[in-house]
């Protein structure tokens, strides 16, 4: 204990200011705390109780208050029949396993590679480069990649192009060869592809970087004592790495889960805030937007927020049920 | 049995180092050329950056490209408003996370753990459950269409104050504050002139984090913003992409200029930032 009245320390000050000492000492924490609670309050607890209340109205905000009119579990039950509801949650699953899987397949062998087989003077600067995505706006990476999605001029088509006329990796592109030049953001198959190309570029740094910090943490006794079995780096990183780093790849799928779900900026940019020919671009997220923000429609906006809630919560307790309980008795 | 070749052994062998390295330099080639790449097509007109096979040098329509910019868009506007978002968020939310996590580290109080407990708890709600009512209240209060409604909000962030508290309790002896006290200073002066010099790393952290976030938050900026004059870098960016006949060498300029700012203080900080963007998780 260091505070309360009686634990006062100090020689004898005037009454006065003893009183005012033993006084602030008795509130400040109370008053350093608080700016947070306040705002909370007002921007986080109250709007939020209030999303319960309007999931269950039907509302137009620009008709005032006084329009919102009771209609129970109607919003509600409006989602679970829209297809563009299931469309959008479809197209959502679609693109969080196409961009999240490789995201982390890619991050865990590259990670493993950069810590135990490049030198440290280069390993801050590759590491570096791989994280840079994740630092730059969404907006703007979206925006150049608007452009290397060109469909006669795009870099990624002349790239394909490229490899699929060099003899070296031909076979790798021969079915793809007859379907250029792609239109990657105007036909609907490409568009959840193209998402997830580029979430995947944005991402996979930052992926990359949490497992360095994850193998770090694995005694290098391990390795040792396995290369004075014999072990070749292969069977070690399949039998050392992979299980010791399991906390951590619980940790980063569960950051992947939740936000590939809530992807919103990247499909908005690429598809030119309309989610693409038959919506086969539209997230939940956007769909929500577009409900809330462009048709106006708070009641079921409000509805379709808490309906992703639910998602977000079952995908990661699925999650938590499949790898999360072996790989959290890991860390004790 | 291997033989055991532990002194001269490295982690791997050298041929699998080097194809490694390739691997490991094509990639980070794969990551790093969409900058260069953005950085040539601002010097490119519509009808150069349209051509097969795509520019890859520089070209000289930068001025021209610049004279777009600012005719299209209230461009130093648009980054005054970003630069003001983003510098009041980073003020404020250093003042007051650390202030509370000072609190939550170093004081006993009664309901301490019961108030912690539920600012944890807030961190779990995802954001974008939140967007509808944080457009409502703002609606509600009459700040729409003004940038305050960006930072004012989440000046006292539950997570800038758990990371705060995490680190403050770590660094920080409570024998400290006593000393302090014997000598008369109020609880806020301790705060002031005793904790907030000993914390300056993990300031530095919470700063580049609040910092990069709100310079590229967009889904904020477009519920509440609404008049070319107010809009922050993203969504001025964005604005043009609506237009007929985007001038492609005009946006994405102004893309690169609203890019380069965090590219700098990237290669400056580039290890604070990826320590600090990631502290969250290695630290949790």
């Amino acid at each position: 204990m260091t505070t309360g009245p009686r634990t006062t320390t100090g020689g004898p000050p005037p009454a006065r200011t003893f009183r005012w000492h033993r006084w602030q000492r008795r509130w400040a924490p109370y008053l350093f705390v608080s700016p947070f609670f306040i705002l909370f309050a007002v921007f986080g607890l109250f709007p939020t109780l209030f999303s319960i209340y309007l999931s269950f109205q039907a509302w137009n905000p620009v008709q005032g208050l006084g329009s919102m009119k009771w209609v129970g579990l109607e919003n509600y039950q409006f989602l679970l029949t829209d297809p563009w509801f299931w469309k959008s949650l479809r197209n959502t699953i679609w693109i969080a396993l196409a961009s999240g899987i490789p995201q982390h397949v890619i991050a865990i062998p590259l990670a493993f590679v950069l810590v135990s087989g490049v030198r440290g003077a280069l390993r801050h600067p590759l590491t570096a480069a791989y994280f840079l995505p994740y630092i730059t706006s969404t907006v703007a990476v979206a925006i150049v990649f608007n452009t290397i999605f060109g469909t006669q001029f795009g870099l990624l088509n002349w790239t394909i192009d490229g490899l699929a006329s060099w003899p070296v990796t031909a076979w790798l592109f021969s079915g793809i060869k007859e379907s250029l030049p792609i239109n990657w953001l105007g036909r609907a198959p490409y568009i959840k592809p193209a998402i997830s190309i580029l979430v995947a570029w944005k991402y996979f740094g930052f992926n990359v970087v949490l497992y360095s910090a994850g193998l770090a943490t694995i005694p290098r006794e391990y390795h040792e004592a396995a290369m004075v079995d014999g072990a070749s780096p292969l069977q070690r990183f399949w039998h050392i790495t992979l299980p010791l780093l399991r906390p951590m790849m619980f940790f980063a799928i569960t950051l992947t889960i939740i936000g590939n779900l809530q992807l919103f900026d990247e499909p908005f940019i690429l598809t030119n805030r309309t989610g693409g020919p038959s919506e086969s671009g539209l997230t939940l997220a956007m769909y929500l937007y577009r409900t809330g923000f462009e048709w106006l429609d708070m009641g079921t906006a409000a509805a379709m927020a808490w309906v992703l809630f639910l998602v977000i919560g079952t995908a990661t307790i699925v999650h938590f049920l499949l790898s999360g309980r072996r790989g959290l008795e890991r860390r004790e | 049995m291997g033989t055991p070749r532990s002194a001269t052994t490295k982690a791997l062998p050298r041929a699998g180092r080097i194809l490694a390295l390739v691997v490991l330099a094509a990639l980070a080639v794969l990551t790093v050329f969409p900058f260069y790449w953005m950085f040539v097509l601002a010097t490119h007109t519509r009808e150069t950056i349209f051509t097969a096979p795509p520019p890859l040098l520089f070209g000289d329509a930068l001025q021209r490209n610049y004279e777009g910019l600012v005719a299209t868009l209230p461009f130093w506007r648009n980054m005054w408003n970003s630069v003001y978002v983003a510098g009041m968020a980073t003020v404020t939310t250093l003042f007051f996370c650390s202030l509370a996590g000072f609190a939550f580290a170093l004081y006993e109080f009664r309901g301490r753990n019961l108030l912690f407990g539920f600012l944890v708890a807030s961190l779990t709600f995802p954001q974008l459950l939140n967007i509808i009512p944080y457009y409502l209240i703002i609606d509600f209060i009459g700040w729409l269409d003004t940038p305050r409604a960006l930072w004012f909000p989440g000046m006292a962030s539950a997570f800038g104050i758990f990371l705060m508290r995490q680190y403050i309790a770590s660094a920080i002896n409570r024998d400290l504050l006593d000393a302090a006290r014997i000598d008369g200073a109020t609880e806020f002066r301790i705060y002031w002139s005793v904790a907030l010099p000993l914390i300056r790393p993990a300031l530095a952290t919470l700063a580049l984090l609040t910092f990069i976030g709100q310079w590229n938050n967009f889904l904020g900026p477009l519920v509440i913003l609404r008049s070319r004059a107010t809009f922050t870098l993203p969504l001025a960016l964005r604005s043009l992409q609506g237009l007929v006949n985007t001038d492609w060498g005009v946006v994405i300029l102004g893309t690169a200029l609203a890019v380069v700012p965090l590219l700098v203080l990237f290669f400056f900080a580039s290890r604070q930032v990826i320590e600090g963007l990631t502290a969250g998780a290695v630290k949790g």
